[in-house]
């Protein structure tokens, strides 16, 4: 913050101290408790980051923390404080940083949202706007006022909704994985406006993340959520890396499968061409990444390879042996019926839950194969197996939105495998996962790989490319 | 400390909701966002309506059935949201996003947003809200329907007959509205809660 | 329909100088005119002023202008056919007038929409009309929301082909293909909005507090202006109606 800066949003100043004891939470729709025995106490200004896998109650005790549990649908035990208050009447002191920055954002205009939770605090306009200006810079905001929002990338989104929080003076600031829907660079924007911000400890910090190596650096220590409490970290502690110990089939030798000749793509209404003319061949039983800084038409070229549009320029040639008996005879998959593109090309979105057509994971599973021309019983057949490999049997009858992050993620990618196509197109499959997730993506892949599958990834993961990439394309 | 730190635990169970008549801000927000979203349906459905409505002017009132499109914000959100207003207010929204897009019918339809929105709030008033299945649903169909014939018969159609045009007139959109808003629009209300969308509402709790 | 609900800030125009509240009562003085007139030359006069306008919300190039009216424009053509094929007794004159008349009724919208920043609007709204400010504020987050939800149509229907689902020419499979793509956004702009709440709260939306605006919101007397020449616009109109002898009023409608 500032220097001589006065005064909060309201209660009392300075960093605030946390403390839990025998925090238990359990919402009203499930059986199981989402959190139990919870003891901790952060030290005002110190700064903290909880870990945990996917599931483990991290967003639960956040919630809890911020005093937005809902009281309507959750039972609470025990005691938590923030600030020697119940975390409900301590709101005023609380910093929230989410994270998709595109549902944190208000205003219309940069300045205008960071002035958004002063107005709320009834501060006079002329109180308001030095504020404004002074958290700006603290976030390292290299924008005016006026920027409009929608023009944002991610990152800067993210610094914008930190500069809100910031300007409301808290005593506690929350982050709940604010870089997981980032790229890299993104993340660590972030990353660097937290730790500038945050470095004259006026406000305690709790940063909450499955992927904890990247705020080491940050924070004082760490604590990681297990069932049936917290453990403290040692100084010094390092997560285990994601691929320690990873064991995968190797690729095999296979022909050419699926091709882009000089293939771009230029968007209706624009001069750029958002991909320019792009050559890659996909070998069956091989894993192609493609890699690149935003901006270089990464997903516009999966779209291409996937069939979902066609190049404005150049082609995209499937062979014969990925064709067969096409309709007509088409080489170029944009002009394959739906019917025919899945049995042969399967295509994994960034966001699993675009793709869920049905109701339930074992409709879900088989509709692809239905589609495809299968007969209803091996179909059915199909989905069984693929959610018992899966480990999902027991949400077979479940609505997939309702699936945790890293479930849906493996069911996306199942879904695509439904249809056993002979080439896989992957658009950041390991987007925003945990090591757990992560490993069983990477193993479903390389799986698929010594089958015989010709594999695309785009991916801004470089565990990825390091473990299972068999050839690399960088765009831009 | 101002106030307990502990909470009891039987403060909140599942089945027992308890009904606050105040807004939360999430109340706010989600019944603003299916006033959008039927906003640009509205919308959508403004450019179809002549087309749909020809085949049927061989009996003008029959047009009516297209009505029912109009009245699903009302319902829909009175369904959801369960608060006193809901309906009114996403009903005046929608109208209003539709008239932001660029309406045919120009500044009367936010008027007709907030009557149509008020005619499925008197079902949900009778019902006193405290049930939301489908007596609610129909009942507050029928209001809405009742609440916008009555407004296009006296606005528009005054000078036609009461028994050859205003009481078909009538039927036909009360019948829609029941049809559509009532019976779509609870099936679209347990369609999201079974997604897991309304979480933060009791709509969404209780057949989890 | 994606710049139509482009709710991004309005650039610096002439109109978007005009206080909202101005530009929603001029909107409802025209909206009362056209809707109680019948016939071709009122409309004919408001919608003259009204695309004189058109400069002055900054829409000067072809596109922009047919971005933002061919819905109108796809509407007031099928009124007018519509009129002219069916109506027994109508003719050219009456099915180009009623087709006017739904222009004029939707240009307003599209010049407020053109210039002003719904910020503004909700600022406007809420000073000066004393709209609930948590209600302004939460329909202006959910408005948003809208631009959004225009990207991911596309990204849905792309997602179906990759499932084997499309529609082709079949019109009864696209409707449920157009239905299921819906829902989905539906579902996901309710789960948006529930989470916008949750970080509207963290910012102190529900604290209680009487909300102060760092904006403000001031009427000018250019504003009084505007209104002004709105009911002499429409006056005009009328006036030119009745000389003409097409004068032809109804009680509304």
């Amino acid at each position: 913050m500032p220097p001589g800066s006065s005064g909060r949003a309201s209660g009392a100043p300075g960093p605030a101290r946390v403390v839990a004891r025998g925090l238990g939470v359990r919402h009203a729709s499930r059986r199981a408790w989402a959190l139990t025995g919870v003891d901790l106490v952060v030290e005002p200004g110190e700064r903290v980051l909880l870990t945990g896998a996917s599931g483990a109650g991290k967003s639960t005790l956040l919630a809890a923390l911020a005093g937005i549990l809902d009281d309507e649908g959750t039972e609470v035990a025990g005691e938590l404080t923030v600030g020697g208050a119940h975390p409900r009447a301590a709101r005023d002191r609380l910093g929230l940083l989410a994270q998709d920055p595109d549902s944190q954002l208000v205003m219309t205009r940069a300045g205008d949202d960071v002035a958004f939770g002063l107005e709320n605090a009834g501060l006079p306009p002329a109180e308001i706007w030095p504020r404004v200006d002074a958290a700006l810079a603290a976030v390292g905001f290299r924008y005016g006022r006026d920027r409009a929002t929608q023009a944002l990338s991610g990152g800067e989104k993210q610094r914008l909704v930190l500069a809100g929080a910031l300007a409301r003076r808290p005593g506690l600031l929350l982050l709940d994985e604010p870089t997981a829907q980032l790229d890299p660079d993104g993340a660590a924007l972030v990353r660097d406006a937290v730790a500038r911000a945050t470095a004259d400890r006026s406000a305690t910090v709790l940063v909450v993340d499955h992927d904890a190596a990247p705020w080491l650096p940050l924070v004082d220590r760490v604590v990681q959520l297990v069932p049936g409490g917290l453990v403290a970290h040692d100084p010094g502690w390092r997560p285990v890396p994601r691929t320690a110990g990873l064991r995968l089939p190797p690729a095999v030798d296979g022909p050419v499968l699926l091709a882009a000749e000089a293939a771009g793509y230029t968007y209706r209404g624009t001069a750029q061409p958002a991909l320019a003319p792009t050559d890659l061949q996909l070998h069956a039983g091989r894993v192609t990444a493609v890699t690149g800084p935003n901006g270089t038409g990464k997903s516009t070229l999966a779209l291409l390879l996937a069939g979902l549009r066609a190049p404005t320029t150049g082609r995209v040639a499937a062979a014969a042996e990925l064709a067969g008996d096409v309709r007509k005879g088409f080489r170029e998959p944009h002009r394959w019926r739906a019917g025919e593109l899945v049995s042969r090309i399967g295509t994994v979105f960034q966001h699993p839950e675009q793709q869920f057509l049905t109701g339930r994971l074992r409709d879900e599973l088989a509709l692809g194969p239905l589609r495809s021309g299968e007969h209803a019983e091996a179909a059915r057949r199909t989905a069984e197996d693929l959610l018992e490999r899966l480990g999902l049997t027991a949400f077979a009858d479940a609505n997939p939105y309702t699936l945790s992050g890293g479930q849906q993620r493996r069911l996306s990618v199942a879904t695509a495998l439904a249809t056993a196509p002979r080439v896989l197109v992957l658009d950041e499959p390991t987007f925003g996962q945990d090591a757990g997730t992560w490993r069983e993506v990477v193993a479903l892949l390389a799986e698929q790989r010594a089958r015989g599958c010709a594999i695309a990834a785009v991916t801004h993961d470089a565990d990825l490319v390091a473990a299972l990439a068999d050839a690399r394309v960088a765009l831009g | 400390m101002a106030e307990p730190a502990v909470r009891p635990s039987s403060a909140a169970t599942a089945g027992a909701q308890p009904r606050t008549a105040r807004w939360r801000t999430v109340d706010i927000v989600v019944t603003a966002v299916l006033g959008v979203a039927f906003g640009v349906v509205f919308w959508a459905w403004n450019l179809v309506f002549g087309v749909l409505a020809e085949p049927l002017d061989f009996f003008p009132p029959l047009s009516a059935v297209l009505n029912g499109v109009y009245l699903m914000p009302g319902v829909v959100a009175g369904l959801l949201v369960r608060k006193p207003g809901a309906a009114t207010f996403a009903s005046t929204l929608a109208a209003a996003v539709s008239l932001l897009m660029g309406s045919p019918y120009g500044g009367i339809i936010v008027v007709y947003g907030l009557v149509q929105g008020l005619g499925a709030e008197l079902g949900f008033l009778l019902t006193r809200y405290r049930s939301f299945g489908w007596g609610t649903a129909l009942l507050a169909g029928v209001t809405a329907g009742l609440s916008t014939a009555i407004l296009d018969n006296s606005l528009y159609y005054s000078e036609l007959g009461f028994l050859t045009y205003q009481v078909p007139y009538t039927v036909f959109t009360v019948l829609s509205s029941v049809l559509l808003a009532g019976v779509v629009g609870l099936l679209l209300v347990r369609a999201l809660a079974r997604t897991g969308a309304l979480g933060a509402f009791a709509a969404g709790r209780e057949r989890v | 329909m994606t710049a139509s609900l482009a709710l991004g800030p309005a650039p610096d125009t002439a109109l978007s100088r005009i206080n909202p509240v101005a530009q929603l009562t001029a909107m409802a003085v025209v909206t009362l005119v056209l809707l109680t007139s019948l016939d071709v030359v009122t409309p004919a006069v408001v919608v003259l002023f009204e695309l004189a306008l058109f400069p002055a919300a900054g829409l000067t190039s072809p596109r922009a202008v047919w971005v933002r009216t061919w819905p109108m424009l796809f509407g007031a053509v099928s009124v007018g056919l519509v009129n002219v094929w069916l109506a027994e007794d109508a003719s050219l004159v009456t099915g180009t007038g009623l087709a006017l008349r739904v222009v004029g009724l939707a240009l307003p919208g599209v010049l407020l929409v053109a210039s002003t920043d719904p910020v503004r609007l909700a600022d406007a709204l809420t000073v000066h009309w004393r709209l609930s400010p948590r209600f302004a504020f939460g329909a202006l987050a959910a408005l948003r929301l809208a631009p959004l939800l225009v990207a991911e149509f596309e990204a849905l229907r792309l997602a179906r082909r990759t499932r084997g689902v499309e529609a082709g020419r079949n019109p009864v499979a696209r409707v449920r293909l157009l239905a299921g793509i819906g829902f989905a956004l539906l579902v996901g702009a309710v789960r948006r909005g529930s989470r916008l709440a949750t970080a509207m709260d963290a910012r102190g939306f529900d604290s209680g507090v009487p909300r102060s605006n760092a904006r403000g919101s001031v009427l000018h007397r250019r504003d009084v202006w505007f209104v002004v020449a709105a009911v002499a616009v429409c006056a005009l109109a009328v006036t030119a109606s009745v000389q003409t002898g097409y004068w032809s009023p109804v009680f509304v409608g």
